[in-house]
């Protein structure tokens, strides 16, 4: 099937009054960075809805197929055109018609006639197209209220335009639409779906990741950075900030009692974050921690690691169930990476039993014997900084 | 018979000679990226760097992504993870299996033996052009159909199934899992999920000028596949046995060469196709068998009381190298499978040989084709 256009719905931006313009002119712009390899094409914004008019077939197949994936879009429709003439728009219906399942599916046909001087009335258009569909495709019945198959027929100066398709979006709101927050980014199951749940909702991302070589491989490294891809993928790009945390998790083991361990762990991560997003304007810090999961995620522990911060803490996913973050780990492409075996800093110094009700007082009194400050400031300034989505690295390129 | 010195090779759809940078390709890797990808340290992770870079490109080539991509050793062992594999998978759903008579062995053979371990097989007839019909596998297609293998364009005639019509019956009136064998068709002709709406697609490198020993599987959406060769887990568990990422490398360079090439190519096998057929429809005893339809680089024909073997040899002492129907098939004596399914009458059934053209073809050597192919028509028949 050749598709002339797409017509795409905004769903959520329609509620935003005023700001509305300031939404849709970011969702071009992202839908206009996320497809940026492609040839140009066309984009126009009505109040509310947008079309986009690529040039050639393979354009309109990859903008199909990926943007399913941007936000601030509900749902899109791949649109046909054909003449005004009446054997060409009841092939064209045909075409249209053929490109959807159809066992078991009930149909209706609306027609929307801004053409006035066009041979047929509206309802003699509708008839016209409807009865010839139904004769085509016996397996079809008529349903008017509710049916499976809505097939829009548009009769405009220029052509008949005609879609039926509904094919659903990621909804949420344009990435960039509501500042920018600063992502800790384990390489586990839960933080690269929190890192999502933000983005969903128009916020830009930068990750923090702590490293401790040479405790944890290359390779643990790789599956944070491939983590990361797979977020810019949603139509933003993701700036990783890797921590090098060896010295101060040596230090830790040193001085801290080891039931202890752990909380004062997170709360030098949690400064750490805090110093990194001061530096890049991020206004909070968002974490994929969801209660009682572990001994760092009950509310005791949360309160002694989030003392070192009046920054706002997000954490999208403190509600969730283990299995629904699972899922939507398997959605969005990321719980493949996130399951590679690999140690990372938190894995390797576990202690055997580490306190699940932390004493705030207790953890400071320890931590009061060493200043971990300009280690901290260290770590901060010895940062490698990885843009995502990564130019192609052309070490190989010669080889392939 | 003493060969001719200089070779004029027509026998790419037995195998094709490996370019130039493919091997250069094969051997720098081995030189530098030795270690294995399995391994965590530096060498090893970029190995595995390099293979999944590899995995990638073919992925894109074929519009399906990286996950879904795993190495094989070649066109046998790949048809064999993909019906096996499919087939044991899915039983709990069925057992009954459509694929057409004129696959190749590692196909048919592999019906054989899950007929034996109780799999139910219908073998779709092919009408006198080597084509299966599409209404034909409608109305076999069952409820517990569970996989449909039909081959892209056949090696021995060239003929070319309506595949993307197929894969729509398919998809339509069943929940079967559709496999296309493409290893004679990459190259040739466009060959990709979305042009041929296959759920699993096999290849082999060295059809394409790439290495013998190295084939990929490659699938669209989310399938389960039941290993046949078990150990270390490598390839997500689907295929153990240490990555020669070496191969790999090479066959992602030599199918991006061959994908490039593909449309330039095709005309150029459309052209000469023509030329030979004018030649050949001029001899009274010489019938072309691939349909006027058939794949452009595949040409088979069969003259009239005379042994396949014997055009073979005259025309290799003059350097010309064709074959007799397929290389798997030629040491045999028996008459292929294929020949038997298109109903050939006995006095053309034992004179067939296959011409396949490819990159390694020039127009001079056509016409060296086209001269000694007459002079040899002379001397056997006096035409």
């Amino acid at each position: 099937m050749e598709w002339k256009e797409l017509l795409i719905r905004y769903g959520e931006l329609s509620t935003k009054g005023r700001n509305r313009n300031a939404f849709t002119g970011r969702l071009r712009d992202n839908i206009r960075y996320a497809f940026a390899d492609l040839p140009k094409f066309q984009i126009v914004t009505e109040r509310d809805r947008m079309f986009i008019r690529p040039n050639d077939q393979y354009t309109m197949d990859q903008l199909i197929e990926r943007l399913p994936r941007i936000f601030g879009i509900q749902s899109f429709s791949p649109v046909a055109s054909c003449s005004l003439d009446l054997e060409d728009i009841k092939h064209t219906a045909i075409k249209v018609v053929e490109s959807l399942e159809r066992t078991d599916k009930t149909f209706k046909v609306t027609v929307k006639r801004s053409y006035k001087p066009f041979e047929m009335e509206t309802n003699e258009l509708q008839k016209f197209v409807g009865s010839h569909v139904l004769r085509t495709f016996p397996e079809i019945k008529v349903q008017m209220k509710k049916p499976d198959i809505d097939l829009h027929v548009e009769v405009r100066r220029d052509a008949v335009y005609m879609m039926a398709q509904v094919i659903q979006g990621a909804g949420g709101l344009p990435i960039g639409s509501n500042g920018k927050s600063l992502l800790m980014l384990s390489g586990g199951i839960d933080s690269p779906v929190a890192g999502y749940q933000m983005l969903k909702r128009g916020v830009r991302l930068d990750a923090i990741h702590f490293y401790s070589p040479p405790y944890t491989s290359e390779l643990s490294k790789e599956k944070v950075m491939d983590l990361a891809e797979k977020l810019s993928r949603f139509g933003a790009s993701v700036k990783l900030h890797i921590i090098p945390f060896t010295a101060i998790q040596q230090e830790i083991q040193k001085q801290i009692p080891e039931n202890v361990s752990m909380t004062t762990t997170r709360r030098m991560m949690m400064r750490i974050a805090d110093l990194v997003r001061e530096d890049t304007n991020a206004l909070a810090i968002v974490t994929g921690e969801s209660l009682g999961q572990v001994a760092s995620q009950t509310l005791e522990s949360l309160t002694a690691i989030n003392a070192v911060t009046t920054t706002p803490v997000l954490r999208p996913l403190i509600a969730y169930d283990k299995l629904d973050i699972i899922d939507i780990a398997q959605e969005i492409d990321t719980y493949d990476i996130s399951i590679r075996p690999y140690e990372d800093c938190c894995t390797i110094f576990t202690p055997a039993s580490p306190k699940t009700k932390p004493k705030l007082e207790k953890v400071e009194f320890y931590e009061s014997f060493k200043t971990f400050d300009e280690m901290i400031t260290q770590a901060v300034t010895e940062r490698e900084i990885i843009m995502f989505p990564k130019k192609k690295q052309d070490k190989f390129s010669d080889l392939l | 018979m003493k060969r001719s010195t200089t070779v004029y090779y027509f026998d790419h759809s037995a195998t094709t000679k490996p370019h130039k940078d493919v091997l250069d390709t094969f051997v720098k890797v081995n030189e530098e990226y030795y270690a294995n990808s399995s391994s965590i340290h530096e060498l090893g992770v970029e190995a595995h760097m390099l293979l999944s870079r590899a995995r990638k490109q073919i992925a894109d080539i074929l519009k399906t992504d990286e996950t879904k991509v795993i190495f094989t050793s070649g066109g046998t062992e790949s048809n064999h993870f993909a019906i096996h594999g499919l087939a044991k998978s899915l039983q709990s759903r069925g057992k009954h299996i459509i694929t057409s008579s004129i696959e190749h062995p590692s196909v048919l053979e592999s019906m054989k033996q899950l007929e034996a371990q109780g799999y139910e097989i219908d073998y779709l007839p092919v009408n006198d052009k080597g084509i299966v019909l599409v209404e034909e596998v409608k109305t076999r297609l069952r409820k517990d159909t569970i996989v449909v293998s039909i081959m892209h364009i056949n090696n021995e005639l060239g003929s070319m199934q309506p595949i993307d019509q197929i894969a729509k019956v398919v998809h339509l009136n069943s929940r079967a899992i559709f496999h296309v064998d493409a290893i004679q068709s990459f190259g040739k002709y466009p060959v990709s999920f979305s042009v041929l709406g296959a759920d699993v697609i096999t290849l082999s490198g060295h059809k394409f000028n790439g290495l013998k020993g190295s084939g990929i599987v490659a699938w669209k959406n989310h399938l389960s596949f039941e290993p046949i060769i078990v150990g270390g887990g490598q390839e997500s568990g689907l295929r153990s046995g240490t990555v020669p990422v070496a191969q790999a490398v090479a066959f992602a360079k030599a199918m991006r060469m061959a994908h490039e090439n593909q449309l330039l190519m095709l005309s150029t096998y459309i052209r000469w196709n023509i030329k030979l057929r004018t030649f050949l429809n001029q001899f009274r005893d010489v019938r072309i068998l691939s349909p006027d339809e058939a794949a452009a680089h595949i040409l088979t024909i069969s003259v009239r009381n005379i042994k396949g073997e014997v055009l073979v040899n005259a025309l290799q002492a003059k350097g010309i190298i064709v074959s007799t129907s397929s290389a798997c098939s030629s040491k045999q004596t028996k008459i292929s499978h294929v020949i038997e399914a298109i109903g050939l009458s006995d006095d053309y059934k034992k004179g067939v040989i296959r011409i396949s053209l490819g990159t390694s073809n020039t127009d001079l050597q056509i016409e060296e084709f086209i001269k000694h192919f007459s002079t040899i028509m002379k001397q056997i028949k006096g035409d």
